[in-house]
């Protein structure tokens, strides 16, 4: 135990108040957000300073967020990402590192080498690009998906887990006649669902919040994901695909559609956060603890 | 089993192949995916960029488009912007090394001498959560509050002060990029560290405590060293990304009036060669940002592994 002195106490006191501040420092502008989405326009416009509660009520912001059409598209395209982009990575990603978790092969240092110099050289945006529109992914949602497929950091962690399975499961599996296929699916994926579960969340957050693949590879605006419409919302300010009525009201309403939007946007992210947060961190001690 | 060979000197390479390739055929069946992504993406790449070396034109294809040797390189070398690019693009990523990288290692010591394990738990849950939030949203919040009536310059207003047009001014944006950074990452940073600081045998506090170190002594020479094998490795993997780290959200937040400190290699590449499509001259900037990184990596890495015994390999 450690002796409380008075300066010891004093200390855990400081850091408390500190420690409180921080999570109101974090917190306040999303419930800043919150507040002003729900707010009258009118009065917000008025209104300075902090937010303690919406500022009068209002669902204009929402109404006008939710017959936009575009931003119905981009859930659906991002939705579309995501599911099959997570399925894909998962898949390929745990596959791989089950290969190269297993001591029969030789090579696998080989190729965990040239896995890992990828993470500190590339050729570049330019020859990536190039390389997209020549594979013909150019303005297609797979441009967002296969060139992202598979991140290096989430395979050295399902490889480093992989590792962990007992060998003899593995040996008395192939004297019973099982091949390293009948293994992978039968043995090691069902005994390690906790690391897949993490790795599909990093996934799919990577999956949720990525714009910038979108935002190069995309032209037809039917296939923009959500965050690319959030993007000409929110940083190019550009409200004019909302239809807010008449231009006055449409400047009033700009503001309080921005908060909505966000909302909107990352209301799955709020709702599934509390409930899924101490997966995620068990995904970076996995990684820890051999890292 | 099968016996294994004692004799394996003796076989050529080619046996040798053609062994690993029959006892883990399965294997490489479940590698193949990955691996070709890998070639795919990153391999092909390497071997397209040296467009950089040529004046490359799509219609002509990259082996018969005409080699030009250093020329774009040159041309950037003399190139107006060149010293501000390099500039901006050190001074983002050192400050934002500086400040940014110990502030969650700060954070998991504070964190590590709270003793009321529910509210550790609250703060920890709290401050995790900014991490999750969309780049996109981070910045529109970024700018929505930092414009000339947004919330900061009302709370400026209040306490006397003028309105200061943050993301319209080059001196502000560096200031600005980099405390919402830490904002964002400095709870999920924690994370790691904390987990380290957990590993550390317990007796070795209790030993330091019967010594008579106080707190801070037992912090500076238990856990301090506890942590630095993580430190190190993380460290010699955020340098390594240095010249081209975070240009998504330089992109998000820069303006023609903030190119001036904004404007980064990365960016630069990105508006001379995706929206300009100048392919040859924008690959060979962003080959040169990607030889700094590799020599960066390597450089921390070598002066690491002589300075303790930590490094990568």
């Amino acid at each position: 135990m450690i002796k409380k002195t008075p300066a010891r106490k004093a200390f855990l006191i400081c850091n408390a108040i500190f420690l409180v501040f921080l999570c109101i420092i974090t917190l306040y502008p999303i419930l800043f957000v919150l507040f002003a989405s729900f707010s009258d326009p009118g009065l917000m416009m008025k209104h300075t300073g902090l937010l303690l509660k919406p500022e009068g009520f209002s669902l204009e912001a929402y109404r006008a967020v939710m017959q936009n059409p575009n931003v119905w598209r981009g859930y659906g395209n991002t939705l579309f990402v995501v599911l099959i982009g997570t399925f894909l990575s998962l898949m390929t990603t745990a596959m791989a590192a089950y290969a190269l978790s297993r001591r029969s092969m030789a090579t696998r240092r080989f190729f965990m080498l040239l896995i890992i110099f990828t993470m500190m050289f590339s050729g570049g945006l330019i020859p990536l690009f190039l390389v997209v529109r020549d594979i013909g992914l150019y303005n297609t949602r797979w441009s967002l998906i296969l060139p992202v497929m598979v991140n290096a950091t989430n395979l050295t962690i399902m490889r480093t887990s992989f590792q962990e399975l007992p060998v003899s499961l593995e040996e008395s599996a192939k004297i019973d006649g099982a091949n390293d296929l009948v293994i992978f699916a039968r043995i090691c994926l069902p005994l390690c669902k906790a690391t897949m579960a993490v790795m599909c969340l990093y996934y799919g957050v990577a999956y949720w919040n990525s714009w910038f693949q979108a935002s190069i590879y995309l032209r037809r605006r039917e296939l923009f994901p959500l965050q690319l419409i959030l993007r000409e919302i929110l940083i190019m300010n550009d409200t004019s695909s909302m239809d807010g009525g008449s231009v006055g009201d449409q400047e009033m309403i700009g503001e309080t559609i921005k908060y909505a939007t966000i909302i909107i946007s990352t209301l799955p992210i709020l709702v599934l956060y509390p409930f899924l947060q101490k997966y995620f961190v068990k995904g970076v001690m996995i990684g820890a603890v051999k890292g | 089993m099968p016996v294994k060979e004692t004799r394996t000197s003796k076989k050529s390479l080619m046996q040798r192949i053609r062994r690993e390739l029959v006892v883990n055929r399965y294997n490489f069946l479940l590698l193949a995916p990955v691996l070709l992504y890998y070639i795919l993406f990153h391999y092909w790449p390497m071997y397209g960029a040296q467009i950089a070396f040529r004046d490359y034109s799509p219609a002509k294809g990259i082996l018969s488009s005409p080699w030009v040797g250093f020329q774009y390189f040159q041309q950037f070398f003399t190139s107006y912007y060149f010293g501000r690019l390099i500039v901006n693009t050190v001074k983002l990523s050192v400050f934002n090394l500086l400040w940014g990288f110990p502030a969650p290692v700060l954070l998991a010591l504070l964190l590590n001498e709270v003793t009321h394990q529910g509210f550790k738990r609250v703060v920890q849950t709290i401050t995790y959560l900014p991490h999750f939030i969309s780049l996109v949203v981070i910045c529109g919040i970024i700018l929505d509050f930092t414009k000339l009536d947004g919330v900061v310059n009302q709370l400026i207003a209040l306490f006397g002060g003028e309105p200061i047009s943050f993301m319209l001014s080059p001196q502000w944006f560096r200031t600005v990029y980099i405390s919402t950074s830490i904002w964002q990452e400095i709870g999920w940073g924690s994370i790691i560290y904390l987990s380290t600081i957990s590993s550390i045998p317990q007796d070795l506090y209790e030993a330091a405590e019967m010594d008579g170190a106080g707190r801070i002594l037992q912090t500076i020479h238990i856990t301090l060293p506890g942590i630095t094998p993580t430190i190190t490795v993380l460290l010699i993997l955020r340098v390594g990304r240095l010249m081209s780290l975070g240009y998504e959200k330089v992109l998000l937040l820069y303006n023609e009036s903030t190119y001036e400190t904004a404007d980064i290699i990365s960016t630069y590449v990105y508006r001379r060669g995706i929206l300009n499509a100048e392919y040859s001259f924008s690959a060979a900037v962003g080959l040169f940002n990607s030889v700094i990184n590799l020599f960066l990596v390597v450089a921390v890495n070598y002066i690491s592994g002589k300075v303790s015994e930590n490094s990568l390999w």
